[in-house]
């Protein structure tokens, strides 16, 4: 039973909670309203809150300077392909881990989550020479399989933390009645497998979009996804700030809204299951 | 019969991403681990030779590793302290019933979902600038001068936009773990006569243990490589101030083409990582088993 609160108090509380959320949000509202002001409005001083004049010609101008939506295109290409790449791997491993633990299943999960806590600086350089002599610098395909090793352990973890809450018993009526091993994957552990495959591939897909020390280091102009596009304008000439706003809007909107759909999952994938 | 024949499946099953991990791990690590003992710059190829651990001595004794080993601590532990503190605040707040309740949520979590590099630039040009920025505006506008974030406070500036990043990490962690708290057990302790600051001390901090521990340990291995952040606020600067030891390591490799001192770097990281790494996984290690 929840306790009883008193009207007032819930109103306080209110207010304050409130108060507190708009203010970390605070940075994302201003960067999108920043987004439609002109340059000279942007630097207004007082700064101007709501009483400017919208226009939407920084993000048509992002776009024609720099070409906008071939980084976007890069971004889905390397955090779609990673994690799909990624969950072909990861889903045999996790069912069989699952379903068919061996005596080292728990050493061998164990140990795949130590290679998360490889440093990546620890492989920079290696990784930077093979993919030089490999012709893979600045090229998707290496950042796909780069992005692909990363996040494989915090797959088949999150993928074997679902698979595991699905009832053994099931199986067994399955295996009683004459299914097969394929059937049994195929009709029995399928269906009941997708919500978590989905919350899986929506949580990775986040991280990968957001990947910033690899895509960074492996990218220069071609392959370049938002990451890497948003940091050149770290240097920039004259006014900037509007554009820099609509470049940030653009390159955080996506995410933002796939974010708040997968806030449960979020806990579950980052904490290897240790928090449900 | 069938168990040996899934368990054959199984193995089958499990291989190709062990091997695709275990490559991963020892091919490049195995390289860097040599390339380390290697007097070796790619400006000047072809001049490779054996130099035992004159890498590490050089690199332990610069007084940029110690800067940079100093300002890795401070970054890891002022994020920690902002994000442990804040969040427990936060999760207590959230916890109540509000009014627009997922709305809230929402607004607080947003942080986490925004790229590294838009959140930096974004702190660095909008809120922290000297001339344009919001907070010069706040500065003036109370009569105060203005002061140069990046320029004087380089450190603790890239401390507040990670901390501001990974709050929401923090709060939604420990947000789940409150929410398991028994309440009739605090119920319980108010009907003795429990005040609301012993019920805390007493009954949610003991029960929030655990969370505030996963939320250590998994902040620290993100922590310890924070690298988008540096690169496009302060590149380290001004001097050695805000480098820390990821963001030393690319310099040293990546900049220098110091191949040899950047892989001596890189061996180091991973061992302060690893002594991280220790703690976290017995903590996981034990959850798998309940």
């Amino acid at each position: 039973m929840a306790r009883s609160v008193t009207p007032r108090r819930k109103m306080v509380v209110t207010v304050l909670a409130w108060a507190v959320g708009l203010l970390i949000f605070f940075p994302i509202l201003w960067t999108i309203l920043t987004s439609f002001k002109t340059e000279a409005d942007a630097i207004a001083s007082p700064p101007l809150f709501l009483g400017f004049d919208w226009t939407l010609e920084n993000y048509a101008e992002v776009q024609e300077r720099s070409d906008y939506f071939r980084h976007f295109w890069n971004s889905v290409v390397i955090s779609v392909g990673s994690t799909l790449l990624g969950l072909l791997i990861a889903i045999p491993s996790a069912w069989a881990m699952a379903f068919v633990p061996g005596r080292r299943t728990k050493d061998v999960l164990m140990w795949m989550l130590s290679t998360k806590m490889l440093p990546p600086v620890g492989v920079l350089i290696p990784i930077y020479l093979i993919f030089r002599d490999a012709g893979l610098l600045d090229t998707r395909t290496g950042l796909v399989i780069v992005l692909t090793l990363i996040n494989l352990p915090i797959i088949i973890w999150m993928l074997f933390t679902y698979f595991k809450e699905i009832p053994g018993e099931i199986l067994e009526a399955a295996r009683m009645d004459g299914a097969t091993l394929w059937a049994e994957i195929l009709h029995v552990l399928t269906p009941m497998a997708v919500p978590g495959i989905a919350s899986t591939l929506l949580l990775n897909i986040i991280l990968s979009w957001n990947e910033a020390f690899w895509t960074l280091n492996l990218t220069a102009a071609k392959a370049a996804p938002l990451t890497a596009f948003i940091a050149s304008y770290s240097s920039p000439e004259g006014l900037f700030y509007a554009k820099l706003s609509a470049a940030s809007t653009m390159a955080i909107a996506p995410i933002l809204i796939m974010g708040w759909f997968s806030q449960k999952q979020l806990v579950r994938g980052l904490t290897f299951g240790a928090v449900k | 019969m069938a168990t040996t024949h899934s368990r054959t499946a199984a193995r089958f099953m499990i291989s190709p991403s062990v091997l695709l991990l275990l490559g991963w791990m020892i091919v490049p690590l195995s390289m860097t681990i040599w390339f380390s003992f290697q007097s070796y710059n790619l400006l000047s190829p072809g001049t490779e030779e054996w130099i035992g651990f004159l890498n590490y001595e050089f690199f332990l004794t610069d007084p940029a590793f110690f800067a940079a080993l100093s300002n890795t601590l401070l970054l890891v532990l002022g994020v920690l302290v902002i994000t442990i503190i804040g969040g427990t605040l936060l999760a207590l707040l959230l916890d109540q019933p509000v009014f627009g309740q997922g709305v809230v949520r929402i607004l607080v979590i947003a942080p986490f979902f925004v790229m590294p590099t838009v959140s930096a630039l974004v702190w660095k040009n909008m809120f922290m600038n000297p001339v344009n920025g919001l907070f010069a505006h706040a500065a003036k506008a109370m009569g105060l001068e203005p002061f140069d974030f990046l320029a004087h406070a380089p450190l603790f500036s890239v401390t507040l936009i990670v901390a501001w990043q990974w709050l929401p990490f923090a709060t939604l962690i420990l947000l789940t773990a409150l929410q398991s708290l028994d309440q009739d057990q605090l119920e319980a302790a108010e009907m003795d006569g429990a005040g609301p600051f012993s019920r805390f001390i007493y009954i949610v901090v003991p029960h929030l243990s655990r969370a505030i521990t996963v939320v250590i340990l998994i902040q620290t291995i993100f922590l310890l490589s924070i690298f988008a952040e540096i690169l496009v606020t302060t590149n380290g600067g001004p001097g050695y101030a805000s480098t820390n030891i990821t963001y030393l390591v690319y310099a040293q490799s990546l900049l220098q083409f110091d191949v040899g001192g950047g892989s001596a770097g890189g061996i180091i990281a991973v061992i302060l990582a690893n002594i991280v790494a220790f703690f976290l996984m017995r903590m996981i290690g034990k959850n798998l088993e309940a």
